[in-house]
């Protein structure tokens, strides 16, 4: 079954006049690296919370076409019944820590499912050590720093062995090797674990280089969706759609344009050298 | 006489920082030894990973926080004599956090608490308040409920609401954190307009792309030293104390220095200054 399907779906929230989602259809598929990319009022903060039940079992307002959690109807489901299947990460870590020690936090969740406790134990462990945060089991949560807080909360999420991640800018109180390592770990999982992995973003930077899809979203409407490297390509229409465009997709439109030429697309550092490389080797090789 | 020279540099220095340390109740040692010197209309920014020492610096310089040693001297007083309210006249500070900060029942409300806080003739006030609101660009929302609007316009009023102050040097701590592309350029331009009307601007950022955009002085921060200061130009031409530091090296200063090789300088921090070199190099051919 289908981790994530969303047809035509129309959400408005309770105090809003105006929809949030605003006919969107979207598949994630299984074992898939989802990036929902978009500005600030886009809709992929409300795409995550459909994805798990908060919307609309705790978040109200009128849902319109169909939301599928692994071929479940989202209405007809608790939240707790997603939430063996479906881990939320949120944005600030603080909304979703509250007990006294790491070891307490990571636990909670399997506890509630009464999972026998050797098997806790290990599960607390597993995660621990994949958010690199072995060791910290006795800590307050309230005594980390943002970045080891938002660590917390993602290995939280996944003791409870969810066959999906979804999270809503993870990133965004970590420091730049923070967000590369949470990158790394989410790529980790997705590829020894087989999970799902949806995530939203506000920078592209990074989208390009994890997931295996990007889907850009403007005022509660898909409008692209498709490998990274063909939804990045364009700075123009990325910055149009309100999303900071990668730096190398710059550079290949800057030279594309000062050399009139259209075939230039970088996407990675080895393969932006290589392009430039065989450019300024070019201009030798001609004068020679 | 012989004149004291030490006295006359720190003269030209509108904020000067000796050897302050700052230790947290149950013994964080937050800041171990920090000197600076910040002159009149510079435009620093701060960089560093989480727990750095970015914030508590930052606190250190208008006296939300107050050195457990060294000393801070800003507009040529010790800063240890003034209280945090004389202090926000010379150095204001914009929290990370802006709900941290708004309170008032309307934005217009909100910038005007602190210039009347601080006992400003009501001329003064109004003045302050008007210059913060179209300054950036709140004059479409001035009776909005500051808690109301997006994140974007929330860090504007809290900006709005510390230069009303008339502050000479603004702390922004991590401004563009949770902005989208749009909203983080126009904010930009709004702190570029500040530091051309001759206010000083330190700026606490994670993000090395906005350093290379508008930083003319760039202090790298790790384990509360700073462990580097100099021009944009030298940080990014030093990827190992920008790894070392948390920072990770934008892509394209990765590219430049793959590039070196065909003399591509090593201080490349955009994607123009790429493509400038890199046509340089072409065009120099033909």
């Amino acid at each position: 079954m289908r981790p994530l399907e969303l047809r035509d779906v129309v959400f408005t929230y309770a105090d809003s006049p105006k929809p949030a989602l605003d006919g969107v259809s979207l598949d994630v598929e299984k074992g898939e690296f989802v990036t929902l990319l978009g500005e600030n009022g886009s809709g992929k903060s409300t795409v995550c919370l459909l994805a798990n039940g908060l919307i609309p079992h705790a978040l109200k307002g009128s849902l319109g076409g169909s939301v599928k959690i692994f071929g479940f109807e989202v209405s007809r489901h608790s939240v707790a019944e997603f939430a063996t299947r479906v881990g939320i990460v949120f944005q600030e870590p603080e909304s979703q820590l509250f007990c006294m020690s790491v070891e307490e936090e990571v636990s909670f969740g399997p506890e509630n499912l009464a999972v026998p406790r050797e098997e806790i134990r290990d599960r607390v462990e597993w995660a621990l050590g994949l958010v690199g945060m072995k060791g910290y089991n006795d800590r307050s949560p309230f005594s980390l720093s943002g970045g080891e807080k938002q660590r917390v909360a993602i290995a939280a999420a996944l003791s409870m062995h969810p066959d999906m991640i979804v999270l809503d800018e993870p990133a965004y109180a970590l420091d730049p090797v923070g967000r590369k390592e949470l990158y790394r770990v989410l790529k980790e999982l997705k590829d020894k674990q087989g999970m799902t992995v949806l995530l939203a973003e506000r920078d592209a930077e990074e989208a390009s280089e994890f997931s295996d899809r990007v889907v850009l979203l403007k005022a509660g409407k898909v409008v692209g969706s498709g490998k990274p490297r063909e939804m990045l390509k364009d700075p123009d229409r990325l910055r149009s759609l309100g999303i900071l465009p990668p730096q190398l997709s710059e550079v290949s439109t800057l030279l594309n344009r000062r050399l009139g030429r259209s075939d230039l697309e970088f996407s990675d550092v080895p393969g932006s050298v290589r392009a430039i490389t065989r450019l300024l080797s070019a201009r030798d090789g001609g004068k020679a | 006489m012989i004149p004291r020279p030490s006295g006359k540099i720190d003269q030209d220095f509108f904020v000067v920082a000796r050897d302050i340390k700052y230790t947290y109740e149950g013994g964080i040692e937050a800041l171990k030894g920090i000197n600076l010197r910040i002159k009149k209309g510079e435009f620093i920014a701060i960089v560093g990973g989480n727990g750095s020492g970015k914030t508590t610096l930052a606190k250190s310089l208008n006296g939300l926080l107050r050195p457990t040693a060294g000393s801070v001297d800003v507009a040529g007083r010790p800063a240890a004599t003034m209280t945090v309210a004389e202090l926000a006249r010379f150095v204001g500070y914009a929290f990370q956090n802006p709900d941290h900060q708004l309170f008032s029942g309307t934005v217009e409300e909100e910038v005007r608490f602190g210039p009347k806080n601080l006992g400003m003739p009501d001329g003064e006030v109004k003045k302050q308040v008007e210059h913060a609101i179209v300054l950036m660009g709140l004059d479409g929302c001035r009776s909005s409920q500051p808690l109301s609007l997006t994140l974007g316009l929330r860090r504007k009023v809290s900006i709005a609401s510390v230069i009303a102050m008339d502050p000479q040097v603004i702390l922004l701590d991590e401004p563009t954190t949770g902005l989208d592309g749009r909203e983080m350029s126009d904010l930009m331009s709004c702190v570029r307009a500040l530091n051309e009307e001759g206010h000083t601007i330190i700026l606490i950022t994670h993000d090395m792309r906005l350093v290379a955009q508008h930083a003319k002085r760039v202090l790298v921060m790790a384990g509360g030293r700073v462990v580097l200061d100099s021009d944009p130009a030298g940080v990014f031409s030093d990827l190992e104390i920008l790894q070392s530091s948390k920072l990770e090296p934008p892509p394209v200063t990765v590219l430049a220095h793959r590039l070196a090789e065909f003399g591509i300088p090593l201080d490349i921090a955009t994607p123009e200054q790429l493509v400038e070199q890199v046509m340089a190099l072409l065009g120099g051919k033909r």
